[in-house]
């Protein structure tokens, strides 16, 4: 789905949500309410001026009070790669847009990401895997790295690392393994309306962070969650 | 960088952080014998991935997690080996940090201290090692949230890159040394995708200045800089637990405003030394050379001090 699709079927009597810049903000009527939405459209990198503005966006969500959900629209590209985002601390800016959305979400803003397209690296830390509940729709491309750096990286043949990805769902890049690590939550039925689905992930938000148990039982990351309760046990103990 | 020379002394304070593996990191920097591991090493928890790879695992996974002491508070503590696998994020290695924020939920220590040592998600296992770095962050802000300073300290061969990158801007005060170095693309992966023209990851030079501990410093990317010893870093943790900023709307907001005063004032500078210049320094070209002790000097008659919300 596009943006255009996805903002109609969720706001179907209209809404004020814009792109600039490859950066999407505004708002629209939803379950009796408001539903803030942030993101990025266009497979557009992540530098330090959009994280900035996102993070300003998301504050002043949360400045306001109430209780208006955020959703965070991704089809992005990586982090902007360049000397100067790393000169003046794109790590900075990245963080503080996570740690904006990770308050919003603590301050009784249910967060929640949608990937309808590419998003990669810190750019999928900074924004999708930052909201309390991460949805997709079919055909987005999460990823870590794709499958030639890796191989440049790693020194391992690309034919190699392709024949591997298909049964090794733990480096592989694309939606289905990152459904399998408990990253994404759930993936989305374009054929029906987006706004029930999405009010649905909102009312059915666990108080806590579920992703390694998913992984856990979707055998993508077999043993996350039991080491975590493992340091957790011998922390309490002795 | 300047790297200490060889000490005789036995006082693990007196050792290079930067030469130093993690576990002899921990033992000097907090209390002695205070040390307590958990999952270590001979249970032999290794990564069930590296195998497919053909790739030596370790039993700690080069992640090593515990409880100790810091002048006699209790705390919890977590060192990234970055001599295995880069120190990079793997699911084993990730879960280990996640499970400790955790516990420090429940066992609320007068801090949690992260010795990062990273050079972001291990590939071999990168849906995993992406997936446990959001975990760690989301679980950061919970930590802090609940009133415990969450402390980075970086100054080890492989610095804090990738996600490691991001974990360092969620921490609640960072302490670096001249080799802290912190950023999300690091060199070669800038100059692999965008050409040596952009970043020429062979001068080094350029990458101390633009990513070292004495940058991150000067532009409020890092609280507190150290000189390489053990005991530099622990005097600074100690220092840092108590000035912690609270995580809350407004510390957020005065990062959002600190951030934006930075792209406003040197969003145009190409170099460090133009940023450094800025600030007030009338010398930047000779920053890379200055001692710990120069340095300091150099802080404290800046004409404003870095803001440190985050």
């Amino acid at each position: 789905m596009t943006l255009a699709e996805i903002l109609t079927s969720l706001f179907p009597d209209g809404h004020e949500v814009g792109v600039a810049d490859g950066l999407v903000a505004g708002h629209g009527p939803f379950d009796g309410k408001s539903l803030a939405v942030i993101g990025i459209d266009g497979n557009t990198p992540l530098g330090i001026e959009g994280a900035c503005t996102l993070a300003g966006h998301v504050l002043a969500v949360v400045r306001a009070g109430g209780d208006t959900p955020i959703l965070v629209v991704v089809d992005s590209d990586s982090q902007r790669m360049s000397r100067r985002d790393e000169l003046l601390g794109l790590n900075e800016y990245l963080a503080h847009l996570a740690k904006a959305l990770l308050l919003a979400d603590a301050s009784g803003h249910p967060t929640v990401g949608l990937v309808y397209g590419h998003t990669a690296a810190g750019a999928f830390i900074a924004t999708a895997l930052a909201t309390r509940v991460l949805a997709a729709l079919p055909g987005a491309h999460p990823s870590v790295m794709d499958l030639p750096s890796v191989a440049r990286v790693t020194k391992l043949p690309l034919d190699k690392l392709e024949a591997m990805a298909k049964t090794t769902s733990v480096f592989a890049p694309g939606l289905d393994n990152m459904v399998k690590a408990g990253a994404v939550h759930a993936v989305l039925d374009p054929e029906t309306p987006l706004g029930p689905q999405i009010a649905a992930l909102i009312a059915g938000i666990a108080p806590d962070d579920v992703r390694d148990t998913l992984g856990r039982d979707r055998a993508g990351r077999p043993q996350a969650h039991a080491i975590a309760a493992r340091v957790m046990r011998e922390a309490h103990g002795g | 960088m300047a790297l200490k020379p060889v000490t005789f002394s036995a006082d693990p304070g007196d050792q290079s952080w930067y030469e130093a593996s993690a576990r002899a990191r921990l033992a000097g920097l907090l209390d002695a014998e205070s040390f307590q591991e958990f999952i270590g090493p001979e249970q032999r928890m290794m990564s069930p991935h590296l195998p497919l790879f053909d790739l030596p695992r370790a039993f700690d996974d080069g992640m090593i997690v515990g409880r100790g002491r810091l002048d006699g508070q209790a705390v919890l503590a977590a060192a990234q080996e970055g001599r295995f696998m880069g120190g990079a994020f793997g699911e084993i290695h990730g879960a280990k940090l996640v499970g400790l924020l955790r516990a420090a939920l429940a066992e609320a220590p007068a801090a949690l201290l992260i010795l990062f040592d990273t050079g972001g998600v291990r590939l071999q296992e990168a849906n995993a090692g992406e997936t446990a770095i959001a975990e760690v962050m989301r679980a950061i802000a919970q930590v802090r949230a609940a009133g415990i300073p969450v402390i980075g300290l970086i100054g080890g061969r492989a610095g804090c890159y990738g996600g490691g990158g991001l974990i360092a801007g969620t921490c609640s005060r960072l302490v670096v040394s001249e080799s802290g170095r912190i950023s999300v693309s690091g060199p070669e992966v800038i100059e692999t995708n965008k050409g040596a023209e952009e970043f020429d990851s062979r001068d080094r030079a350029l990458v101390w200045r633009t990513m070292g501990g004495k940058h991150r410093r000067l532009l409020g990317g890092a609280d507190a800089f150290v000189g390489d010893t053990i005991g530099a870093f622990r005097d600074a943790a100690l220092t840092q637990i108590a000035k912690a900023p609270a995580f809350d709307l407004a510390t957020l907001e005065a990062e959002q405003a600190r951030l934006e005063a930075r792209l406003a004032r040197f969003g145009d500078c190409h170099d460090a030394t133009e940023v450094w210049g800025r600030l007030g320094v009338n010398d930047p070209d000779a920053v890379p050379g200055m001692t710990t002790e120069a340095f300091d000097a150099l802080l404290a008659r800046l004409p404003e001090a870095p803001h440190d919300a985050r």
